[in-house]
């Protein structure tokens, strides 16, 4: 069986901006990928090369076996897609809108069902405009879903969400997978990603700047960056270096977010906090362990994942 | 995610993929748009109102030019232009705004996803626009019957081929002008473009009242050859294959410039 989605060489410009810059992905069926990347990254224009909106200047893209600037109309009915920003009539009433996607579908999942899952009884009649804005991405959540695809392209599925809503939305992509549905999000979420995907995809600038599974990213270098602390900005890092042993390096990697790369030690930590106090600031947060993909990105980039 | 089998039972989204029937897609899509239109206050003022006010103002007070009429009752000579009129308003002016505004909220782009053919997406709004121009003519033709409206029999047929052609190219003119520019460019235009047409386009004044090569021109234009047609029709019981011509010469036109031009957001 063909993968659910392989990318190879993909480039797409728009003008002089490069928004995908020769990037290669590959998705296997039945899976949840996670393309994680800052604004501008190039995930929507990915995901819209796979949805047949947009066409590829080079490189070459099948989903599901079939190319999408070609075989639209036969990839359309086998995929679901949630827009970023989603999509309806202005005037049209929530529960108009998903039995119209609904009727485009041979076996549609019920849609006063599905309204009734995602939290939107309520406003079953309310035209699309007057929706709040995570009502919207419900709904356009619930188009992508209602037509029992077998593959799913959902960009930035919980944007704009309370964090209640957000949990319901995860315990959905999560019963997609367990039931076979392959799932390709964009988030610039690390919780996101960490939380559902079996593979993240890091992209910036257009490409692919690491991949693998979350524990996996964050795994790699293991040995570095293990101790991370908080406190107020403007320490002087050199001074706490020197009061390390040889080869300890601390770094403040955004304001008031220090790291100490190196392996560390019950002498290390205690030699920090004890550093610390000696400057009279509190360290926050003290932090031993595995690095999170924010550092991952951080590292990668030299950047803040979210800017 | 613990909570997920408590939440939905295993097995709920198990992919089942498949394009739904094209009947169904048209009849959903199509009562949408319809409704969308009949819903909507400004489209109702626009496409009812506007006519109605227009045909009993015109057909019970003096404002017209009244040496065209000759033999004619005021009412035989407004109707089939007010016809002309709620065409050009629900086709043209309502469509090209509602587009504007659809694109601006990403409809298009949601329902090309699904497996809702392209052509049927065209042929949804087509019929909505036909539903809704029925509905016009209907509610214009029994007012137009209780001030007294005698149209000729032998031009029904003429003048339903022509508000179906008419439709069709107003259309398609709409879907031009919707398809293209921001929501709120849309709005003033389509609106100027209406005003205009109603007075200098052949719809209150006839192409003949005007001087000189004018009137020829104005013959030539989607509404002036719109209204000339109904009048030939519903007067005269004539048709008027000239009118008929031009009108299927704008529908094509424009319909092939719009399947180019139009942009989905
Ligand atoms: N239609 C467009 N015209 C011009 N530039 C675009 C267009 N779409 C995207 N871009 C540019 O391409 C880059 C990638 O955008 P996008 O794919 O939307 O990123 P992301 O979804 O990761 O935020 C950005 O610099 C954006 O400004
Ligand atoms: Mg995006």
């Amino acid at each position: 069986m063909s993968a659910a989605v392989e990318i190879t060489g993909l480039v797409k410009r728009f003008g002089a901006v490069t928004a995908v810059d020769g990037l290669d992905l590959k998705m296997p069926r039945a899976g949840l990928l996670a393309l994680l990347g800052p604004n501008g990254a190039g995930k929507t224009t990915t995901v819209e090369i796979c949805e047949g909106f947009l066409r590829p200047d080079t490189g070459t893209v099948r989903v599901l076996g079939l190319d999408p600037a070609r075989d639209g109309a036969a990839l359309r009915p086998r995929i679901g897609v949630m827009p970023q920003g989603g999509g309806a009539y202005p005037g049209v009433r929530a529960e108009e809108m998903l039995r119209l996607v609904a009727a485009c579908a041979a076996t549609p999942l019920d849609p006063a069902w599905l309204l009734d899952v995602l939290g939107l009884a309520s406003a079953r009649r309310t035209p699309f405009k007057r929706l709040s804005g995570g009502q919207q991405q419900r709904l356009s959540l619930a188009c992508a879903l209602v037509g029992r695809p077998e593959l799913v392209f959902l960009d930035e599925p919980t944007a704009g969400m309370d964090p209640q809503a957000r949990r319901l939305v995860w315990d959905l992509l999560a019963a997609l997978r367990a039931d076979g549905v392959s799932v390709l999000l964009t988030t610039h979420l690390m919780e996101e990603a960490e939380t559902l995907a079996d593979e993240v995809v890091i992209v910036d600038g257009g490409r692919v700047i690491a991949q693998g599974s979350p524990s996996a990213l964050t795994a790699e270098h293991a040995e570095d960056a293990q101790l991370r602390f908080k406190a107020r900005p403007g320490l002087n890092t050199d001074l706490l270096s020197a009061a390390l042993p040889e080869g300890y390096l601390v770094r403040e990697s955004s304001p008031g977010a220090y790291r100490v790369a190196g392996l560390v030690n019950p002498q290390v930590v205690s030699t920090v906090t004890a550093w610390c106090a000696q400057q009279g600031v509190l360290a926050e947060e003290l932090h031993v362990g595995k690095r999170d993909l924010e550092e991952v990105f951080l590292e990668l980039t030299g950047r803040e994942l979210r800017t | 995610m613990t909570a997920t089998g408590t939440r939905f039972e295993p097995g709920t989204f198990t992919p089942a993929p498949g394009a739904g029937r094209y009947g169904r897609m048209l009849l959903t899509h199509a009562r949408i748009e319809t409704s969308l239109t009949l819903r909507h206050g400004e489209q109702i003022l626009l496409t009812l109102l506007i006519p109605l006010a227009l045909l009993v103002g015109l057909s019970l007070l003096d404002f017209l030019p009244t040496g065209e009429l000759g033999s004619l009752s005021r009412v035989d000579w407004v109707t089939p232009r007010i016809l002309a009129l709620a065409v050009l308003s629900s086709a043209f002016t309502g469509q090209a705004i509602a587009l504007g505004f659809d694109r601006r909220y990403g409809v298009l782009k949601r329902l090309s996803a699904t497996a809702l053919p392209r052509w049927l997406l065209v042929a949804g709004r087509l019929v909505a626009a036909l539903v809704v121009v029925l509905l016009q003519v209907v509610v214009l033709g029994i007012v137009a019957a209780l001030l007294r409206w005698s149209p000729s029999g032998a031009g029904i047929g003429a003048a339903i081929v022509l508000l179906v052609l008419g439709t069709l190219a107003f259309g398609a003119l709409g879907v031009l002008l919707g398809g293209a520019l921001r929501a709120e460019a849309v709005l003033a235009l389509a609106n100027i473009v209406w005003f205009v047409l109603l007075l200098a386009g052949g719809i209150l004044m006839a192409p003949s009242s005007l001087p000189g090569v004018l009137g020829d021109l104005v013959a030539l234009l989607p509404s002036g050859a719109l209204a000339e047609g109904l009048r030939a029709a519903l007067v005269d019981g004539m048709f008027a294959w000239d009118a008929l011509a031009t009108l299927a010469v704008w529908a094509v036109a424009a319909g092939a410039i719009a399947t180019r031009t139009t942009k989905l957001t």
